[in-house]
């Protein structure tokens, strides 16, 4: 038995997405949502009145789901295939994990490690190509983003090292 | 004999160096985009939207367009050397393509496919050209209560003809919507839904962050999830002969051909239909039409004639009313409009007349794309087998990769880099439930576009919609909305009167 069947999932977003309408309402409602004389509508009116569409349909669905009328309310099967659970939630684990270093060591470092997992753990491929890839990502991101483009990409603490290059090439 | 003069002096910019060079670019990355299984135009131009400011925006737009044409092409080759459509678009490309490939004549399906791409392209663009100018005339008398009108209109037609749960449909819509007010109101210049006091909302959410977040993140997720069982790959043999074989099958489909064309223009054209179901129509119109209707579905040549000119004809129609009237009826031209903003250009009928030289350009680049495409297409066949070899694990991580940076890039923000994973986990998400989210991307694009139109309008109206029903135009877009949007929901609930629904009644037996 799956505890996270596609039906009690199809159940759970609609009523996330209903709770989420509310609270964009309420959001919303922070700026005047009614008519301001001189001005039109207020700056909150137009997501109000969206946020409250979006309730409504969000509530028909969650009723429609509870009734067995949409497809994947009637999926008693795991939302998630057996056996795809452990790679996703390491392909999901690194991204944060990549985002996170990004904000520690900087992209030059974490992108490399990224890959690394990426290319060796999860694909089994050769020490080769993955170190190739491990190179040449970061060499030709520098060039397209930061000599060509002018984007500073973030680099976290190991910024100073590249004080050599910013001087070489931009 | 204008449309002419203006179309040539578009060649004189798309015949540059630079611009031959991105399309020669733009045609091949397309091919290998398209041809990678799980891999379409929508997701090319996501991913690779960041990279354009590296040229002019007029080059940019070339780029983009040789992109979408390519993946036009490319997805064909997935869909006959693996059985695997490259994009939904060649879902239809599979019926035959697939069988004709099993009986070794993949070469042939190849190259008939390439033709009718062709074929389809330059029908489409030539119809574009002609319709293109008068419609962008007609469009300049727009004000932005036909405007607000039109793009009702536009998401009226997905949630009645998309053709998926109207509900789910309407909730992204009004999703997409509501998080393109995010940052600061553009009339009022008070902050809005700055959600947790978050600095990194002021500055709005980007329709970027959230197409690269679906597109990208989400849609590598999905392809993960989804078992990749070892698909068999046919060899094809090309050579100067099969070309020749392959015109002489095709001496029959004159017919389908011009009837794929046309047809998929005019559905390209519309919002909410688009390649895919140009080419499922056209697959079965030129079924439907065939003396031997039995032959389709076991390697009939028409059979992949119909969908490929259907394709890549509703990719060019497709164009035309994000050009013209400035609002896009498609996820694709939606990014490509939300690219042209970023580039600095005003969208709208306005560009015929301010930007001759951006929308000749373009045009013209097309026909050129076009002749590009077919060759590259032809000569390059064993590269594209060679990419569809490359393994999954590399192309995953590389376009993890481009995805954070090209989330980073436009607006140097961490910020939006996490909101665009959290935006590609809620798509995998959505996406698996049904929601659609083509209409999302695409409000997100038109959501600032709408608001304003509606607020300049009730406001020239004092308060009242009265303009609304004031001008001609805009009251036949709104009645015909309305129409689309009631008679759904009066079928359905005449439907749901009936006691057992067939659904139900399926699970029960």
């Amino acid at each position: 038995m799956h505890t996270l069947t596609t039906r009690r999932v199809e159940l759970g977003v609609a009523a996330t997405l209903a709770l989420f309408s509310l609270y964009l309402m309420a959001k919303s409602a922070e700026l005047p949502i009614g008519w301001v004389s001189g001005q039109g509508p207020g700056g909150g009116a137009f997501p109000f009145w969206l946020s409250a569409i979006m309730l409504l349909a969000s509530l028909a669905v969650l009723a429609r789901a509870w009734r067995g009328l949409t497809p994947p309310s009637r999926g008693e099967g795991a939302f998630i295939q057996v056996g795809s659970g452990p790679l996703l939630g390491a392909v999901v684990g690194s991204l944060v994990a990549l985002l996170l270093a990004i904000h520690l060591v900087g992209v030059y470092v974490a992108i490399p490690l990224f890959l690394a997992f990426h290319l060796r753990v999860l694909g089994s491929h050769s020490w080769r190509l993955t170190a190739t890839m491990m190179v040449a990502t970061p060499v030709v991101l520098f060039l397209v983003f930061e000599v060509a483009l002018k984007t500073m990409l973030p680099k976290g603490l190991t910024e100073p090292f590249f004080y050599p290059l910013y001087a070489l090439f931009l | 004999m204008d449309i002419l003069a203006s179309l040539l002096d578009g060649f004189g910019t798309s015949l540059l160096p630079l611009n031959i060079a991105v399309m020669i670019a733009g045609v091949t990355v397309g091919m290998l985009i398209g041809a990678l299984p799980g891999l379409g135009s929508v997701n090319g131009v996501a991913i690779l939207l960041p990279l354009t400011f590296l040229v002019p925006p007029t080059s940019a737009m070339i780029f983009m367009a040789a992109l979408y044409y390519g993946c036009m092409y490319g997805d064909a080759i997935a869909s006959i050397l693996l059985g695997i459509p490259g994009a939904s678009s060649a879902v239809a490309t599979t019926f035959d393509g697939r069988p004709m490939a099993m009986s070794g004549k993949a070469g042939v399906a190849l190259t008939a496919s390439a033709i009718a791409s062709f074929t389809g392209g330059t029908v489409s663009i030539v119809l574009f050209t002609v319709l293109a100018p008068t419609l962008a005339d007609a469009a300049l008398a727009f004000g932005p209560a036909e405007e607000f009108a039109l793009v009702l209109l536009a998401f009226t037609t997905f949630v009645a003809l998309g053709g998926q749960d109207r509900f789910k449909t309407v909730i992204a819509i009004c999703l997409g919507l509501v998080l393109s007010t995010v940052g600061l109101d553009m009339i009022s210049g008070q902050p809005r839904l700055i959600f947790g006091d978050l600095p990194g909302f002021y500055h709005g959410i980007s329709f970027l962050v959230l197409a690269i977040g679906i597109y990208g993140i989400g849609e590598m997720l999905n392809t993960i999830e989804s078992t990749r069982n070892k698909v068999a790959m046919v060899q094809p043999r090309m050579t100067l002969g099969t070309v020749r074989e392959t015109l002489r099958e095709m001496r029959g489909s004159i017919g389908t051909l011009s009837q794929g064309s046309v047809l998929g223009f005019f559905v390209g054209t519309l919002p909410a239909a688009g390649a895919t179901t140009a080419s499922l129509m056209a697959y079965g119109v030129a079924k439907m039409t065939s003396r031997h209707p039995e032959r389709f579905g076991k390697g009939e040549i028409n059979g992949i004639v119909a969908p490929e000119s259907a394709n890549n004809a509703a990719s060019t129609g497709s164009f035309l009313p994000m050009l013209t009237l400035g609002i896009p009826g498609s996820a694709t031209t939606a990014l490509l409009l939300g690219g042209m903003v970023l580039w600095g250009l005003q969208p709208g009928p306005m560009l015929f007349i301010e930007q001759p030289e951006f929308t000749w350009g373009l045009i013209s680049s097309l026909y050129v794309s076009n002749v590009f495409a077919v060759i590259a297409n032809l000569a390059f066949i064993p590269l594209f087998c060679y990419a569809l070899r490359v393994p999954f694990t590399i192309l995953a991580a590389v376009i993890f990769v481009l995805c954070v940076v090209g989330g980073y890039a436009p607006s140097s923000d961490m910020h939006d880099v996490w909101l665009m994973l959290g935006f590609g986990l809620a798509g995998f998400v959505l996406c698996r439930l049904d929601y659609p989210l083509a209409p999302m991307v695409l409000s997100m694009v038109l959501g600032p576009i709408m608001e304003n139109a509606l607020r300049q309008s009730l406001i020239a109206g004092q308060g009242t919609p009265s303009l609304f029903l004031e001008r001609p135009i805009a009251l036949t877009f709104i009645l015909i909305a309305v129409l689309l949007f009631t008679l759904p929901a009066v079928k359905m609930a005449l439907a749901n009167r009936r006691p057992p629904a067939p659904a139900l009644a399926e699970e029960k037996a």
